[in-house]
């Protein structure tokens, strides 16, 4: 390793900080910011994994490669987050990714929903996108630096993220009678999901300048999300909220399905590399 | 994402199955990636987007993913124009003999230094 990658700290928001790098850095994050960095990386792991089911099924090739883009972002967010929280119990990012059972993920339900048809999971991304924007927004402001890094890599590319939901809900939305219910019904189907990202919860609270308290991000994101929306003529769905509990491990029947596509393979050959 | 056609969204010919018809609503684009400043924009290849907007992006996500560039160019297919491919003869060989048009051709004269 070169001296450049000895420290996380030393990584600038104009250099791309890769798992390596964490990995062979010598940060180690408390309990609590570990327990923080394996929110983050699993809400971008389980989409990503959800992301990848397109590659070969997408409406054109170009998005087929535009949706793999995406979903290979999150996954490289999710590396550096599961690698930064393994730092704390001596694991690495795979034995995170492969070896938790479904319990012992922490991602929030939204990004274990079916992709659905394409508006559906335009849908959301859009949500998401938004939603990561803007915590990573604040989070390049963490009072840790490895979280800071992560976020100032993160939210360039989720800034892209973005505007491609935005450029498809409105292409969606204003494009056929068909394409409109579409995009309508997708957004219904996600809008449940929306306020368990801006739940508070007391882990988040006591770690104070380290993390970003999520209900501190609704006003940005309500606000980014309403006018994205009715430029495309839509309106934010008025539906329930769903229940939740992501946090804390409990989960959707969906994420089961996730877990054992994507850890199969690990778990029948453990340590199998290529 | 295609090979060399050039003939885009014209849409004017053959009845065709489903699928094509699709194809049809989603014209032609060509891409064009500057790789550093200093350099010039280099035809990259080509794609389908249904618009100028989303052809841009698609071409970020197709020719730009490997760090590949700092610019983009798409243009419609359609609007280019090209040379005849039966015309080469009248098109290209006419300077093929006429070395005086390189500079090398010419010997230096003795007074002339630095050059």
């Amino acid at each position: 390793m070169s001296e450049s990658n000895a420290s996380a700290t030393r990584i600038t928001p104009g250099n791309a900080l890769r798992p390596e790098d964490i990995a062979a850095s010598d940060a180690r994050p408390t309990a609590d910011v570990a327990e923080y960095a394996l929110w983050l990386g699993d809400d971008s792991l389980i989409l990503a994994q959800r992301l990848g089911w397109w590659i070969s099924r997408a409406p054109e090739l170009e998005e087929d490669v535009a949706l793999a883009n995406i979903g290979l972002d999150l996954l490289g967010h999710a590396r550096s987050f599961l690698t930064y929280a393994g730092h704390a119990s001596g694991r690495t990012e795979d034995d995170l990714a492969y070896f938790r059972r479904e319990p012992e993920f922490r991602s929030a339900h939204l990004f274990e929903q079916p992709n659905g048809d394409f508006a559906r999971t335009i849908a959301r991304q859009f949500v998401v996108s938004h939603y990561q924007w803007e915590l990573y927004s604040h989070l390049v402001h963490s009072s840790d630096a490895t979280l800071a890094a992560i976020a100032a890599k993160a939210v360039k590319e989720v800034d892209y993220h973005r505007d491609h939901s935005a450029q498809w809900i409105l292409r969606l939305a204003l494009g056929t009678d068909e394409s409109r219910r579409r995009m309508e019904a997708g957004l219904k189907l996600t809008w449940p999901y929306v306020g368990e990202l801006f739940t508070d919860y007391a882990p988040v609270d006591a770690l104070g300048d380290a993390a970003v308290r999520p209900s501190s991000l609704q006003a940005a994101f309500d606000a980014a999300v309403g006018t994205a929306l009715s430029e495309a003529e839509l309106e934010v769905p008025s539906v329930p909220q769903a229940v939740g509990g992501g946090r804390q491990g409990r989960h959707s029947e969906h994420l089961g399905y996730i877990l054992a596509e994507m850890q199969v393979l690990a778990r029948e050959h453990p340590g199998a590399s290529w | 994402m295609t090979g060399g056609s050039t003939t885009g969204d014209d849409g004017a010919t053959a009845p065709s199955t489903g699928l094509q018809e699709k194809r049809q609503g989603w014209p032609l684009w060509e891409v064009f990636v500057r790789s550093s400043r200093g350099l010039s924009h280099v035809h990259a290849g080509s794609l389908h987007a249904p618009d100028a907007d989303m052809a841009v992006r698609n071409a970020r996500d197709l020719y730009t993913r490997r760090n590949e560039g700092v610019s983009l160019w798409v243009v419609p297919s359609s609007s280019i124009i090209t040379s005849d491919p039966d015309a080469k003869e009248q098109f290209f060989e006419s300077p093929q003999g006429k070395d005086y048009r390189h500079a090398t051709y010419y010997t230096k004269s003795e007074g002339v230094k630095h050059l």
